[in-house]
């Protein structure tokens, strides 16, 4: 009895053994049968695009593609990430023509057969390859009255914040964005306007003139009405279409223009 | 040309009301020089007014009748939803209403090729 | 590149537009019926106020409206900048103005070989 069962559980490894072999063998199989062609935009000294030939695995993202031709095929492409989890905002680029949070898009979703085409976020400089200068986009961010109206010293007694007044919703709707610079280079206004402050910039302005902790209602009102502010915006919708953190951009610059047209009855200017 | 086909690539629903609001508007200002000239000629030249309203009777001049109005009916019921989401917090269903802007849109402009023909 | 007041001339002549452009098509499907000609437009409107009054409003807002649209596609698309911008502006303005006001004035108020 003993010897039986003993016999079958060594069949049985064995078998185990032997289609994990066979799995294996499968996996190798399909790696080396499926590669991805993967094309990058490289410059911008020698502008070209460079095809490579990555090995496709099940879970792989844009930025491991990208990881892996720079850790295997070219050491010297350049491009930016930092915590891989879609927190830090550091690694959107262009893929098929549609700017992306790359750690956090699977590459079979943008996958065309098995070609994909990566280049560098629009809207902003290039500084190598798919690594661009994001200056102009978080110096914007400081233009638009991003920085915190404090009007509160150490000693005053923390304000009690009402969660539940609409304008701490609008606040709070927009609050979650990561600096990523998606929406920036989706929009078609920036690309046709260069003093724009562009989506995200706006947006954090319409959440700070809803946070009652913020004082900058009038600088806000001021300078979201200026030549590069809200009312350039065509409301085509590629911010909200394209925010990674799914956050309603257009709507906040709605709310901006809102604000100011009334501004415009009261004041008459 | 990459660029075209990274619009292509970047077009839904909302940028194609922008798109079709932004071109019809130029299209209609590019007209309306004309449509005022033509309109001019009502007492200048009536005879060049009359020789020119006969030539509308064309179909190719109906067909691009057609374009007209519905350029000036999408543009304004793009203009009314745009207005709508900006003046009163209509955001939610932005898709729905430029998608029925277009509709009735059309449907004018097919009314009006009908009782043109 | 728009600021407050420019955005808002152009929405409250949008808006004051929204009425007239309704009207305006209703009149088209109404005219074109049987076909158009000369005496039949100016039968209608010729001496009247009330047309005067409709399409001269029209023609203002339109005027305003338009060149300020135009204003933004020459500055996103056409690169104009700074003087040479307002001043493309202020031409296509007044020049919609200019040929807009002789049409509603021939087709209303003026006496001509066809009146």
């Amino acid at each position: 009895m003993k010897n039986k069962g003993l016999i079958a559980f060594v069949e049985s490894s064995n078998r185990l053994y032997r289609d994990e072999k066979l799995n294996l063998a499968a996996d190798l199989r399909d790696m080396t049968k499926s590669s991805l062609a993967v094309t990058i935009e490289r410059g911008p000294v020698d502008h070209r695009m460079q095809v490579f030939d990555v090995p496709a695995y099940d879970n792989q993202t844009v930025l491991d593609v990208v990881s892996w031709v720079q850790q295997n095929a070219d050491p010297t492409l350049s491009y930016r990430f930092a915590c891989r989890v879609g927190m830090c905002g550091s690694c959107a680029m262009m893929v098929n023509g549609v700017p992306r949070w790359t750690c956090r898009t699977h590459i079979s979703k943008v996958l065309d057969g098995n070609k994909v085409t990566i280049g560098p976020l629009r809207n902003l400089p290039i500084i190598k390859d798919l690594a661009v200068d994001m200056d102009p986009f978080f110096d914007k961010w400081v233009a638009a009255e991003g920085v915190h109206h404090g009007g509160l010293t150490r000693d005053d007694p923390i304000a009690a914040i009402d969660e539940t007044s609409s304008e701490r919703e609008e606040a709070n709707a927009g609050i979650e964005c990561i600096n990523c610079s998606v929406c920036y280079a989706a929009c078609d206004t920036v690309a046709g306007n260069s003093n724009y402050l562009g989506p995200a910039a706006l947006q954090r302005a319409w959440t700070l003139l809803n946070d009652s902790k913020d004082e900058g209602y009038a600088a806000i009102l001021e300078i979201v009405s200026g030549s590069g502010g809200c009312h350039n915006c065509h409301s085509m919708g590629s911010c909200t279409a394209y925010c990674p953190n799914e956050l309603d951009p257009m709507s906040a610059i709605a709310g901006l223009k809102r604000e100011t047209a009334k501004s415009f009855f009261k004041r008459g200017r | 040309m990459s660029n075209l086909r990274d619009i292509k690539s970047r077009a839904h629903p909302l940028w194609l009301a922008y798109i079709i609001h932004r071109l019809s508007g130029l299209f209609l200002a590019l007209f309306l020089p004309v449509h005022f000239w033509v309109l001019s000629l009502a007492i200048t030249e009536p005879a060049s007014l009359d020789g020119f309203l006969s030539m509308t009777q064309g179909t190719q001049f109906k067909l691009a009748e057609f374009g007209l109005v519905f350029g000036l009916a999408v543009h304004m019921f793009g203009g009314l939803r745009l207005m709508a989401m900006e003046w009163l917090p209509w955001s939610g269903r932005q898709k729905t209403w430029a998608a029925l802007a277009t509709a009735i849109s059309f449907f004018i402009a097919a009314l009006f090729l009908m009782k043109a023909i | 590149m728009l600021s407050l007041r420019l955005y808002m001339f152009q929405r409250i002549t949008a808006l004051l537009m929204a009425p007239f452009v309704l009207g305006h098509l209703a009149v088209m499907i109404y005219a074109i019926q049987g076909g158009l000609d000369t005496a039949e437009i100016l039968g209608r409107t010729q001496g009247s106020l009330l047309w005067f009054l409709f399409y001269g409003t029209f023609v203002v807002a339109v005027s305003i409206h338009g060149a300020i649209g135009l204003r933004s596609i020459a500055f996103e698309w056409g690169g104009l900048k700074g003087i040479v911008l307002e001043a493309f502006m202020w031409i296509a303005g007044l020049g919609l103005f200019a040929l807009g006001a002789r049409a509603v004035w021939t087709v209303t108020y003026a006496q001509g070989i066809g009146a």
